[in-house]
């Protein structure tokens, strides 16, 4: 496989996001780079999962501006993929979920087959291929929709809470593969509530206050020696989950 | 209660007999009312998820309306084909004016606003939920129309079967397009008002007992599939 | 597996056997008559020898004459069979019609709750009745719909010095539908109709109502039979629909319509002119 060039950095510049009458993201400015793990943390409300829908395409910021600055970056739309939530699974086969992501990037018929099943076996699902998806169990559906997205060969993939409403055994295997994902060379930007996840996953720490940037750093000292007050409450727990 | 009793007899005695004028005019009434509703499908439901889909300057004006057409009353979708098939309406060459032909084009219209608009309200809930993950992988508003008819099929299911009730029941339309002939365009519903007609209550109501065990029996086949189809797929 | 696409698949093969019949290539003609004469079975009985002779299917839209002789109007029919002299020859007149020919006759009866609340029956005379009922304002329930039974009713009311348009009552109700649905009305409410004989025969939900007056002259109905003119409506299958109005006017025709009863009981008499 030949290795085309990469899309990567990505640069916010002053991005600003309001939706009736309320500041969402309040003018970030940043760069992710390539190969660590881009941890976004913050309370509940404080613009993550936008932030991320920013990054990912799905929303256009009010003012300001999202650049792929990377030499590939005309590709941007192919190279990203995001994980959502709650993913959205269509009525059919586990397998066939991943088919119809590979058609839509224009993978061609005679090797999509092959493809979903490699994704399948890498999360773990290879035994439900031919499952309907909408009957497998939350974690399982969210484990597909990561095999989906990782099918695709995404240079970043965008991860929003993808745990939040799993269950312990649940939310390992999704690490599990998270981590298997990362190990093969994709860039890795997610969001999380969970304070544990984030130390178990993160290599950069994002941290949201009220929609704005307040605390970029390594995650050993993110944790250890956050910089800003705003970071020192979050981590103890003192800030509003509002 | 006696009539009652009587028409219950009476279409008992019908089914029995296996009459062949019986037979000839309930598989028309089947062909016509089938063939409208494949026709209606097939043009409604492509309407329905363009609408469900799409933003287009006027699209609320044109859902009130299409939801106001699945009350087209019958007689007027008749007159309207009737003057068009006439020789002396624009497409009088065609010379299909009471052909079972002229009686399907008729319930097709009639019913096509039901589809449609039923089709567009589940393509649109649907699209709520599928919009974000579907944009994210990637999907055009073209093919996530696609990929949405075939997620709701099941709901779609319950359209279709609404639009041929429509059909199998009315009788203004096919009575006006059709003329009610004798072994050619004559249907359950129009031998029904016929022999209302005629005063032959009982026999009435028995061909009526038979067209409503028909599309019962219609909309339970169709419904025990759907269910496990869906219990299967989710 | 696919619910949808099994059920259009059939839905597309209903569809092409809706099709297959109605444009295969098949002799027939279109008569556009009245419901008297399809209701009371007479054209089940004529059609199938006319059929046998000819190898012509007749197809038969009965509606009321008015509408009928609109449907011979906008060419929709190739021969018209209808019971309303004047506007026949009106008809004819106006290059709509190529010669109108009488078939036959059978009458009109009124007919009435058995109680008889205007005290009518025993008379023959029709008129008087009709004043009866008036004075006594009973229930008397009219097809109202341009149909030749109507016409004739409007000109019975005209000969009884009843400006029915002008005199009508809550008494008098207009049904607005064909003769069977008039009857239904009528055997409802107990009133008094005006009704021709062959549906009457072949009418089954009677309820009280019985035959009050009958053998007036004046309730005497005939019959008429008319080619479309090909000259207005060049696509009117000419050979065939004249081919029907020949054999109906001829003896064959004529003695298959006398042979046509119901409960032993004649309902159409033959009278084309020889």
């Amino acid at each position: 496989m030949r290795a085309p060039s990469s899309i990567l950095p990505l640069a916010l510049v002053e991005v600003t996001f309001a939706a009736g009458g309320r500041t969402i993201v309040d003018a970030i400015t940043c760069e992710i780079g390539p190969s660590a793990r881009t941890v976004i943390v913050g309370p509940n409300g404080a613009g993550k999962s936008v932030l991320m829908r920013l990054c990912h395409g799905l929303l256009a910021p009010t003012t300001g501006r999202i650049e792929w600055r990377g030499a590939g970056a005309s590709a941007v739309g192919r190279r990203q993929a995001m994980v959502f939530q709650r993913p959205v699974m269509l009525r059919r086969s586990a397998q066939a979920n991943i088919e119809y992501a590979l058609a839509l990037h224009g993978v061609p018929r005679r090797d999509r087959w092959a493809l979903a099943r490699d994704a399948l076996g890498r999360v773990g699902l290879g035994h439900l291929a031919e499952r309907p998806a909408r009957v497998l169990s939350g974690g399982e559906q969210q484990r597909l929709a990561i095999a989906r997205a990782w099918a695709l060969r995404p240079e970043v993939l965008f991860l929003d809470e993808p745990t939040a409403s799993l269950d312990p055994t649940a939310t390992r295997e999704i690490e599990a593969a998270i981590d298997a994902i990362h190990a093969s060379g994709t860039k890795i930007v997610m969001t999380t509530h969970n304070l544990g996840q984030a130390r178990r996953l993160a290599d950069e720490i994002l941290f949201l206050h009220q929609g704005r940037l307040v605390e970029r750093a390594p995650a050993i000292r993110f944790f250890t020696s956050p910089a800003t007050a705003e970071a020192a409450a979050f981590i103890k727990g003192e800030l509003p989950w509002t | 209660m006696n009539s009652l009793h009587e028409a219950f007899a009476q279409a008992a005695a019908l089914v029995a007999s296996g009459d062949p004028a019986l037979v000839d005019i309930v598989l028309l009434s089947l062909r016509v009312s089938l063939s409208a509703v494949c026709i209606a499908t097939l043009i409604g439901l492509p309407i329905g998820a363009a609408i469900g889909v799409g933003r287009f300057p006027g699209r609320r004006a044109l859902i009130v309306v299409l939801n106001a057409l699945m009350g087209l009353p019958p007689v007027v979708v008749g007159l309207l084909v009737y003057l068009l098939l006439s020789r002396a309406g624009p497409l009088g060459e065609l010379g299909i004016l009471f052909t079972p032909a002229a009686m399907v084009i008729a319930q097709s219209i009639l019913i096509l606003p039901i589809i449609a608009a039923l089709a567009r309200q589940a393509i649109e809930d649907a699209w709520t939920e599928y919009q974000e993950q579907l944009r994210s992988l990637g999907a055009g508003r073209l093919s996530a129309a696609f990929t949405l008819l075939r997620d709701t099929r099941f709901s779609l299911l319950t359209a279709v079967l609404a639009g041929f009730g429509r059909a199998a029941a009315e009788v203004g339309a096919v009575m006006i397009v059709g003329g009610n002939i004798d072994g050619v365009t004559r249907v359950m519903t129009t031998a029904i008002a016929l022999e209302t007609s005629k005063g032959d209550l009982p026999l009435a109501l028995g061909l009526g007992v038979i067209l409503i065990s028909l599309v019962l029996i219609l909309n339970a086949a169709a419904y025990l599939t759907k269910e496990a189809a869906q219990r299967r797929y989710g | 597996m696919d619910v949808i696409r099994r059920f259009l698949a059939a839905a597309f093969g209903a569809a092409l056997l809706a099709h297959a019949p109605a444009f295969a290539q098949q002799k027939f003609i279109t008569v556009a008559s009245t419901t008297s004469t399809e209701q009371s079975g007479l054209f089940k009985h004529i059609l199938p020898i006319f059929e046998q002779k000819t190898g012509i299917q007749v197809r038969v839209v009965a509606l009321g004459t008015g509408q009928a002789l609109d449907m011979g109007k906008r060419g929709d029919a190739d021969v018209v069979f209808v019971h309303a002299k004047p506007l026949e020859e009106k008809f004819v007149a106006e290059g709509f019609g190529v010669k109108r020919f009488e078939v036959m006759y059978n009458d009109f009866v009124l007919v009435g709750p058995k109680s008889d609340p205007a005290k009518v029956s025993g008379t023959k005379d029709i008129v008087a009745a009709l004043q009866k009922i008036k004075a006594a304002q009973a229930p008397f329930a009219s097809r109202g719909d341009k149909s030749g039974t109507h016409f004739a009713e409007v000109r019975l009311w005209k000969d009884a010095g009843v400006d029915i348009a002008k005199d009508k009552g809550p008494w008098y109700r207009e049904t607005g539908s064909g003769m069977g649905p008039t009857l239904n009305t009528a055997s409802g409410m107990n009133a008094y109709a005006l009704t021709d004989r062959g549906t009457w025969l072949s009418f089954k939900n009677r309820g009280d109502l019985v035959i009050s007056v009958e053998g007036d002259k004046r309730l005497f109905n005939q019959y008429g039979v008319m080619l479309v003119n090909p000259a207005t409506h060049p696509h009117v299958k000419k050979d065939m629909g004249q081919a029907f109005v020949d054999w109906v006017i001829s003896d064959e025709g004529q003695q298959a319509i006398a042979g046509f009863r119901i409960g032993g009981e004649q309902l159409f008499f033959p009278n084309a002119a020889p």
